[in-house]
């Protein structure tokens, strides 16, 4: 267990009245890879900037290495960024961009060729020193403006964004190099996305965020197998969520029916909400399933179908590799592990049906959120 | 439609630069008279570069131009970052306050200075000459200061606000963040705002009639005396060298402009 580097207490941010961050508590552990995870809006971006320094909190204290940082200023934290557009300096070569910060350090000479020249190295753009910015790809300045940050050798690697403006490929090349960079350097990163598989796939720890609070921390397998609300599990991945109730530990009653489960610690008869993940029911003939639906529509994926399957009235998602004609009828088995019981929240009934979903539908909502980025 | 539209853009590029060609023609006349072309000569121009006094004075407005607008400059961008951190609301309010000189008309604005520093200098100060080389530089300085900011705002808002915040992330303070890196962002404003400045101290007349005194006197409040005589040819000389200096900065100055913006279009690629 490693040592705590960062602590946010009681964080809390206003602006013109409105609640931006409202009352955070997170501690960040030394070498630790933490992703504050949510849709715009979510109050990550804020988090980071406070961490960063550019941003006052209206309340609460942040805690570098045991010590109270609130008033301190952005340029004496050994804390580096790495902006949302870069924010390269566009009248400096790549070369000079990597050396600013030595510079403003005033270290000697040859220690800044040295450490520029060995940075150059880390992200793969050896020789391109005297290249302008304008003269680079998107790929290749995101490199320099991770190196510009690097080179200072902070303790901690604040990250927004960072991968935002890439295309896949490059996103999911870069992923790897900042999986590999952190691991090397030791160096904590604190990195905000909106990009669920990115936070899943690079973190130690995931926070997920919502309306300024936090909705959950834990590692990404946690988060993805026993997420706390609907909104956790809704923005993770794909879920159906429906409305249950614990007759007693082990035992979940939803659709008329009673399904054995693995959850425990409610009261007799709660009302909950059962997830299911799209990927985790087995499909069967329709005389030995727990359920029996209709197939309504059918999207092909690449790596499987994506099935939308009506069991009275509610509309469930399926993902599964074999094919079911449209107006078919299946029957579907749940095995104990595949459901998972949450405590109802105020996210209760707002996400998990897909009886409005639609191929497109989620297309277009995907270009609005990168609109609003 | 596009024929008249051509003829009538002509019109006005005549109307404009018409006088601008007679004064010209009329400096290199061997005769006295603007009416009659007597033949080519130089003579207007060393008769001119003789005449000690009118080169003093020259060198007087040359002098309080290049003072007035480098201190200007300095103060007007240093102005516009205050401004441009301000909230929005107050901003507006305040860059709404700087421009109202501009549009004052500038006997209005002479005369209330000349007031103020007759006010200042003999009721609070006790002097006898309240108007001085001093008084003239501060006249010239006050209303230099919009149009630098005017030219410097634009660029900050442009500038890519993460900008300084990575200065600051890499170490810098904010006044090394400015120096370092909003600076070289917003330079070819605080050019631009030079050479405005520049050009409108050199050719002052109103403002600088009622806050010069004896002591020191700019050309075109000496020219004006001239006016009630006739006009010797090397006052055309004078001018067709002053409009070619501003004709050479204004040229300088959209050139700078234009290469900022493909500068500009090449990162956004």
């Amino acid at each position: 267990m490693s040592k705590e580097l960062i602590r946010l207490q009681n964080l809390t941010m206003e602006f013109d009245g409105e609640c931006i961050l409202d009352s955070i508590n997170l501690y960040i552990n030394d070498h630790e890879f933490l992703t504050l995870l949510g849709p715009s809006g979510c109050g990550k971006t804020t988090t980071l900037r406070i961490i960063g320094g550019f941003l006052t909190p209206t309340d609460g204290t942040v805690m570098f290495d045991g010590k109270c940082i609130n008033d301190v200023p952005p340029y004496e934290r050994q804390i580096n960024t790495v902006f949302q557009r870069y924010a390269l300096f566009p009248h400096l070569n790549v070369f000079d961009n990597i050396a600013f910060g030595l510079r403003v350090a005033k270290l000697p000479k040859e220690q800044i060729n040295e450490r520029v020249n060995r940075m150059l190295e880390i992200v793969s753009l050896k020789g391109y020193g005297h290249r302008r910015i304008s003269s680079l790809s998107g790929g290749q300045q995101q490199r320099v403006a991770i190196a510009r940050a690097l080179v200072n050798e902070p303790k901690v690697l604040l990250l927004d964004e960072p991968l935002g403006a890439l295309d896949l490929r490059l996103r999911k090349d870069m992923q790897n190099e900042l999986k590999r960079i952190q691991q090397t350097t030791g160096i904590t990163f604190v990195y905000v996305t909106h990009d669920q598989e990115e936070a899943l796939s690079m973190s130690d720890t995931v926070v997920v965020m919502d309306k300024g609070r936090i909705q959950q921390i834990g590692k990404p397998e946690d988060i993805y197998n026993e997420p706390k609300n609907a909104f956790v599990a809704d923005f993770i991945g794909e879920s159906n969520i429906l409305d249950g109730v614990m007759l007693e530990d082990f035992k979940v009653k939803f659709f008329g029916r009673v399904f054995d489960c693995v959850d425990k610690g409610f009261e007799p008869n709660e009302l909950v909400d059962v997830v299911i993940r799209p990927e985790d029911i087995d499909i069967v003939e329709p005389k030995q399933g727990h359920l029996v639906g209709k197939v309504t529509n059918i999207t092909f994926k690449g790596l499987n179908y994506d099935i939308i399957v009506e069991f009275k009235g509610f509309k469930w998602l399926i993902q599964t590799t074999d094919y079911c004609a449209e107006g078919s009828t299946i029957g579907i088995r749940l095995n104990p592990e595949d459901i998972h019981i949450m405590k109802k929240s105020e996210y209760s009934g707002m996400f998990g049906d897909y009886s409005s979903y639609s191929a497109e539908y989620d297309e277009l909502a995907e270009d609005v959120a990168d609109e609003e980025e | 439609m596009k024929k008249t539209n051509r003829i009538f853009t002509a019109a006005i590029f005549v109307f404009l630069y018409v006088p601008m060609l007679v004064l010209i023609v009329g400096s290199f006349n061997e005769g006295k008279s603007l009416a009659r072309f007597d033949g080519f000569t130089f003579d207007q121009y060393a008769e001119l570069f003789r005449d000690s006094d009118l080169l003093r004075l020259l060198g007087n407005s040359v002098l309080i131009s290049v003072i007035a607008s480098a201190a200007a400059t300095v103060f007007g961008t240093v102005a516009a970052v205050g401004i441009s951190s301000l909230r929005p609301k107050m901003r507006r309010v305040v860059m709404q306050l700087t421009d109202i000189p501009m549009t004052n008309p500038d006997i209005v604005t002479g005369i209330s200075l000349s007031l103020l520093f007759v006010f200042v200098g003999t009721k609070m100060l006790g002097q006898r000459d309240s108007l001085t080389f001093w008084t003239l530089l501060t006249a010239h300085i006050t209303f230099n200061l919009p149009y630098v900011i005017l030219n410097v705002m634009p660029k900050l808002k442009q500038m890519d606000r993460s900008l300084t915040d990575a200065a600051m992330d890499l170490g810098c303070t904010p006044v090394q963040s400015f120096f370092k890196v909003t600076l070289h962002e917003i330079m070819p404003g605080v050019v631009a705002g030079a050479i405005m400045s520049f050009t409108m101290s050199l050719d002052d007349f109103v403002i600088s009639y009622f806050v010069s005194g004896m002591d020191f006197v700019t050309l075109p409040v000496e020219i004006y005396s001239y006016t009630k005589k006739p006009i010797p040819p090397k006052i055309y000389a004078m001018f067709t060298l002053l409009f070619l200096l501003i004709l050479v900065l204004m040229v300088t100055m959209n050139l700078l402009q234009l290469r900022s913006d493909k500068k500009k279009e090449q990162v956004r690629r």
